[in-house]
């Protein structure tokens, strides 16, 4: 049984205009255009897309922080109201931007969402103390929040959402602005936490590799599902090896290798880009055949997520999602 | 937990959390009540000499203005409080409370019961300087001044949440509340009395705030509250009535402002 089932998800900036200035090349109104998943019991899943493309504003509609045009929802088989009682008495959310209270001591903040997400009296000490272990912040403890660092917050925003064993998490970009070493801690905590109990996650991300951690993942461009499933089953769409290339003159090097090699040669924000078997052995061809000096840097690598999202797109996942 | 329990818990950690801040800024705390205190001996001294209310002889200025500047120091907390609906807008708390359980309603009942409260004890500190303005705390009616106080903080408080909720900047958020909450307590016989059949008394039959300013003078006067004291005529119950009524309408206008989402 799915734990969280999202069907014909539609929502258009029309009553948010105001505030909202939508993303140019795409209709000016939709934002989201009948996007459906399910969030199964106890795996994560991932909405992958760039910037802009609707991933955080279907997370604000399941909230109840959007009104949406259209959707239906269920909780475990129930259906539920976006942001209804039912829903919110058993998620937790971490948020993209900081919602803690900076003028409160991190304690006052653990204390403060206890009480809201009425954890019983009995277990709140040692449900804050558990939450002060996970964000490492036991000698912060009585600092206020708005003395610690973005890191440290994030972690705080994690240990918070956690705070009343939610069934459901949340969570909106729950990296970004997180170094590396932070990255891999933050994963490293939430594997740690479903191994203890069964706990499903609903994450956005434009980052492939954090995308690529998920169970299931949803490629969303342009408030659409362009493709669903496992990170394995999308790399598959992706053949062989994939190389990148910069020149000088990238259309004429394009040119050249669909002329010389027969390849299809895309061009992805000012870089090349080819797919193919045995990518290793192409590499001293194409620096033969190219004239001395046109080729800038040649790389390779394994198909990820980001080129899964370039192949179905023709955009990349990096700069907002702009056409190339 | 129950929902009355989630809804309790909701609101109680609302009012909590304004009174902690409120606690720790000591700056605000100073500057809320030295602002009506300066305001009060200023303006005071210098009308004192050409004030004269009608029929007494012996009431100075800065005993008809205090009253008037109780209720304005609730209303600059009022104003100042609720702006945080805003700033936690922007800082992303809001947006935490609103996904927790609890309903919008008990949102906006916590934030305003929390910034009523916050203004309630600045008015109250401002109420200990009232022997200094003439007045004996043994004569005051307490009933109809904490009555009128506390509807008054929860009206303005009220209003303060809709209008900050509607609003996106602080800036804009003082000139709106400005604009209308500060001619209406200049026009509430806080500075000085309506003259009987005057338009001025006319508004005053109208103006929610002179009936807090009424409330107030007449607890702080008690049994001898001197004629011609009162922008209107009115009792003591049909004062406490309007306020009541006045903060029912700001607190539903609050929940169904609440209820637009944005």
């Amino acid at each position: 049984m799915p734990s969280l089932e999202v069907r014909g998800l539609r929502h258009s900036w029309v009553r948010d205009s105001r505030t909202r200035i939508p993303a140019p090349g795409r209709d000016a109104s939709r934002v989201l255009d009948d996007v459906s998943f399910e969030v199964r019991e106890g795996e994560v899943f991932g909405l992958l897309g760039p910037n802009g493309c609707g991933k955080s504003t279907a997370l604000r509609v399941l909230l109840g922080l959007l009104e949406p045009d259209a959707v239906e929802l269920r909780w475990n088989g129930v259906a539920v109201a976006p942001g209804g009682r039912a829903l919110r008495s058993c998620m937790g959310v971490v948020f993209q931007a900081p919602s803690l209270d900076g003028r409160l001591t991190v304690r006052e903040n653990l204390a403060l969402s206890a009480a809201l997400q009425q954890v019983d009296r009995s277990k709140v000490a040692a449900r804050i103390d558990d939450a002060l272990e996970l964000a490492q912040l036991r000698e912060r403890a009585g600092d206020l929040v708005s003395k610690l660092s973005g890191g440290m917050k994030r972690r705080l925003e994690l240990a918070r959402a956690l705070l009343h064993e939610p069934s459901l998490l949340l969570m909106d970009e729950p990296t970004t602005g997180l170094d590396e070493l932070s990255f891999q801690r933050t994963w490293q905590r939430l594997d740690e936490l479903r191994s203890r109990r069964a706990v499903s996650v609903l994450l956005t991300t434009h980052r492939a590799d954090e995308a690529a951690r998920c169970d299931r993942v949803a490629v969303l461009d342009q408030g659409k599902i362009v493709a669903l499933g496992t990170p394995a089953e999308l790399a598959q769409s992706v053949s062989g090896d994939v190389l990148t290339l910069e020149a000088h003159d990238t259309d004429a090097v394009a040119a050249q290798i669909r002329a010389e090699f027969g390849l299809e040669a895309r061009v992805v924000e000012g870089k090349l880009v080819l797919e193919r078997e045995r990518g290793h052995e192409l590499i001293p061809r194409l620096v033969e055949a190219l004239p001395r000096g046109s080729i800038a840097s040649l790389s390779m690598h394994r198909p990820t997520l980001a080129d899964v999202f370039v192949k179905l797109t023709g955009r990349s996942l990096g700069r907002g999602g702009e056409p190339s | 937990m129950s929902v009355l329990g989630q809804e309790l818990a909701t609101i109680g950690v609302l009012v909590r959390r304004d009174l902690v801040r409120f606690a720790r800024e000591r700056s605000r705390v100073i500057g809320a009540l030295l602002q009506p205190l300066i305001f009060w001996l200023v303006i005071g001294s210098g009308m004192s000499s050409t004030f004269r209310l009608p029929g007494q002889s012996q009431v100075g200025y800065l005993e008809y203005f205090f009253p008037g500047v109780i209720v304005m120091v609730v209303l600059f907390t009022a104003i100042f409080t609720t702006m945080s609906v805003i700033e936690d807008r922007h800082s992303g708390f809001l947006q935490a409370v609103l996904v927790a359980p609890g309903s919008r309603v008990s949102v906006v009942l916590g934030k305003c019961l929390g910034s009523s409260t916050v203004a309630l004890v600045q008015g109250g500190m401002f109420l200990l300087l009232a022997p200094f303005a003439g007045f004996h705390f043994g004569q005051m009616q307490w009933l109809p001044l904490c009555a009128g106080l506390c509807f008054t903080c929860l009206s303005l408080c009220a209003l303060g949440f809709a209008v900050a909720w509607w609003l996106d900047s602080t800036g804009g958020y003082h000139v709106v509340m400005s604009l209308v909450l500060l001619p209406l307590w200049i026009l509430s016989g806080a500075m000085f009395p309506a003259p009987a059949g005057s338009a001025f008394a006319l508004i005053a039959r109208v103006n929610p705030m002179s009936y807090a300013v009424a409330a107030v003078r007449r607890g702080l006067y008690g049994a001898v509250l001197p004629a011609g004291m009162l922008a209107a005529d009115h009792s003591v119950w049909s004062e406490v009535l309007v306020l009541i009524s006045f903060a029912l309408a700001s607190t539903l206008l609050a929940v169904r402002v609440c209820f637009r989402k944005r």
